[in-house]
């Protein structure tokens, strides 16, 4: 057979460089991590959670500590969500969450807010403080009631 | 008016019985695939003929096809005042649609045609019987090692458009617009979702290329041995996967999103 | 005729019986029924489209007919699946019309093709066994080149090696002389005939060359609108029949006639 180091050469580097193509696009962009972190499992229900969804952010600060890796409807009927945070947190136990959007009509996330307690989270414990999040339509609702129960004055 | 009607008939046999042989056929290969000596060698050989070859015009083409998606989305997203999020329109555009399709119809104008060509000319120079006399399977000799190095090649081929194209996005809208690259990036980052976006692309590109690969090899195989045979092996292929490839694409966003 | 074909059935290495053959709109083999005997030069001699590579193709198993027995080397071809001929073909060697080899590989890897897929020879002894049948049919440092680069003779001659390679029992041998010059047809001729002397290898042979035919023939098959005509050159030659005689001298007069224009070696 027609023998080309030459032609393995260019055959092996473009293989590379489509597979690191490939690697870029799963791991920078698409936030594939290999590494199987075993991460803090924590729970927080609430009455409401508006439009949040799994793989959304979960935010200290504003920076990304983990992310919500399903919600369930619990037996009180309150949707409890499971997060996966990481490993190395330390959550007090007085610790609220609270679901925000991002923006004005944005995607809705959690934010943490730490609390003083120098008691700690263990992995599978619930947050106990947790703000519902709040829909748009309820406060213009609101708006609408309050402004049509002055108007016989 | 009853002639019509008999043609279109016909016509539609003749599809169902082209699907049954492609099929058929599509099987064959599946088992040469599985069967010894692996052909390294001409694999290797169809890699470089169909993936390397193609760097060229799907990398431009990438560039050029981000960077008109830069200039649209920002020109659109600014009248809203969410430019901020144009790094996020450029990925999943290119991510979920653009860079598989376009890149499939891209390699199978390129690689494709060149394909069914060869293994035409193959047809019409007694070369595919010369290998039959010699007991050595045709299909194993020279469709199985261009059929694989297709299927191989689309999806790095994609992720190279895909990337080019995200770095043509970056060059208008950071470079040129003016918006900050951290907010394209993280606007992207935060965009992409590996399961939903990455992957589905990915498996996009490689059942395009098992159809080019498939489509390619088959009207080569089966061509009449007449240069007017290999002529209309060329262009059918370049039709029918180009078709095939839009219809699956609708086929596979909608299953993928169930 | 006939019957000095059926007497030579007992050595019959291929038989054909009441092979039945259509192309979707022409019919080109009736019923066709001949045998060909073992080690012996056979020419299948006819006009265009008369059908002798077709019979060559069924021979092959390249084609199916829609009806007949065909009898290879002692396999009943007819009806074998494509894997299962690939065991049969072990034993035959086809030397296309147009060479039919493989354009992307040198000379020299298109012959060790079938070695290196069939055999376990090591590459030293492949090398020394390509080497010695290209040096037999005449082809010296030709090892590197393409086939595109060849002439039309030295292709025929390398194809004929490739073929022969292998040690088959039965060579079939497609339009050997076409588009060569006189003198290349004498060299292939005279190829033909060794390999067959020293090989003992039986060899059919479809051409419309006349005198070539008549030469190396040890028996014709002239296939005249279908209608198969068996015998040996010298017989055909002297037949009383119109339509024998009349095919004959028409071709007979075209190649001489070219044969006598051009004197010169061209390869």
């Amino acid at each position: 057979m027609h023998r080309s180091a030459v032609r393995d050469f260019v055959v092996g580097v473009f293989v590379l460089i489509g597979l690191g193509a490939i690697a870029y696009l799963s791991m920078n962009v698409g936030g594939f991590s290999l590494r199987r972190d075993e991460g803090l499992v924590v729970y927080a229900a609430f009455d409401q959670i508006g439009g949040l969804k799994p793989k959304a952010p979960v935010v200290i600060s504003g920076v990304k500590v983990g992310q919500v890796h399903a919600i369930v409807l619990d037996k009180n009927f309150r949707a409890r969500a499971q997060l996966d945070l990481k490993s190395e947190l330390k959550i007090p136990t007085d610790t609220t969450a609270s679901i925000v959007t991002s923006g004005l009509l944005g995607d809705r996330y959690i934010s943490l807010e730490l609390g003083g307690e120098e008691t700690y989270l263990k992995p599978g414990d619930d947050i106990a403080m947790t703000e519902s999040a709040v829909i748009l339509e309820r406060l213009i609702g609101k708006l609408i009631h309050n402004t049509d129960v002055e108007k016989p004055k | 008016m009853s002639a019509l009607i008999q043609d279109l008939g016909f016509s539609v046999i003749r599809m169902i019985d082209h699907f049954g042989k492609i099929t058929v056929f599509a099987a064959q290969i599946g088992r040469a695939a599985l069967t010894p000596p692996a052909r390294v060698r001409l694999f290797v050989q169809e890699v470089f003929n169909l993936g390397v070859l193609s760097l060229v015009i799907i990398c431009v083409s990438g560039l050029a096809v981000g960077m008109v998606l830069g200039l649209q989305g920002y020109n659109t997203l600014v009248r809203f005042g969410a430019e901020q999020s144009l790094g996020a329109v450029v990925g999943l555009s290119l991510i979920r649609e653009l860079g598989p399709v376009l890149t499939a119809l891209l390699a199978t104008g390129r690689a494709g045609s060149a394909t069914a060509a060869e293994i035409g000319t193959m047809v019409v120079t007694e070369q595919l019987d010369g290998l039959r006399m010699m007991s050595t399977d045709p299909i194993h000799y020279v469709v199985m090692p261009k059929a694989l190095a297709m299927i191989f090649v689309m999806p790095m081929l994609s992720a190279l458009f895909i990337v080019c194209g995200l770095g043509g996005g970056y060059f208008v809208g950071v470079t040129l617009m003016g918006l900050d690259g951290g907010t394209y990036m993280s606007s992207l980052q935060s965009a992409v979702d590996f399961d939903d976006d990455v992957v589905s692309s990915l498996l996009k590109a490689l059942i395009f290329g098992l159809l080019v690969g498939l489509i390619a090899t088959y009207r080569g195989y089966t061509c009449k041995p007449t240069s007017a045979g290999v002529s209309s092996a060329t262009t059918s292929t370049v039709v029918i996967a180009s078709v095939a490839i839009l219809i699956f694409d609708y086929f596979i966003t909608a299953l993928w999103g169930v | 005729m006939l019957a000095a074909a059926e007497a030579a059935t007992d050595e019959a290495h291929v038989r054909l019986r009441d092979v039945c053959m259509a192309f979707e709109d022409r019919e080109v083999l009736r019923r066709l029924s001949c045998a060909f005997p073992r080690g012996k030069i056979s020419v299948i001699l006819g006009g265009s489209g008369s059908g002798k590579t077709t019979i060559l193709r069924v021979i092959g198993g390249l084609v199916h007919p829609q009806s007949g027995a065909i009898t290879v080397a002692g396999h009943e071809i007819q009806g074998l699946s494509e894997t299962e001929m690939y065991t049969v073909r072990q034993k035959l060697g086809m030397m296309f019309q147009g060479g039919a080899l493989l354009d992307s590989l040198t000379i020299f890897d298109n012959l060790a093709f079938p070695l290196r897929e069939h055999t376990r020879l090591r590459e030293a002894e492949i090398a020394d066994e390509v080497h010695r049948q290209l040096a037999a049919v005449g082809l010296t440092d030709v090892d590197e080149l393409l086939p595109g680069q060849l002439s039309g003779g030295m292709i025929k001659r390398a194809a004929l090696a490739r073929a022969i390679i292998r040690k088959p029992e039965i060579l079939l041998v497609d339009e050997p002389f076409s588009g060569l010059d006189p003198v290349s047809v004498k060299r292939i001729e005279a190829l033909l005939r060794r390999i067959n002397r020293e090989l003992q290898i039986t060899m059919l042979v479809s051409s419309h060359h006349i005198p070539s035919t008549m030469r190396m023939a040890d028996q014709v098959l002239l296939l005249l609108d279908g209608v198969p005509i068996a015998g040996r050159p010298h017989d055909l030659q002297k037949s009383p029949d119109p339509r024998v005689a009349g095919f004959l001298s028409e071709e007979a007069d075209d190649s001489f006639d070219a044969a006598e224009l051009v004197g010169r070696r061209s390869e």
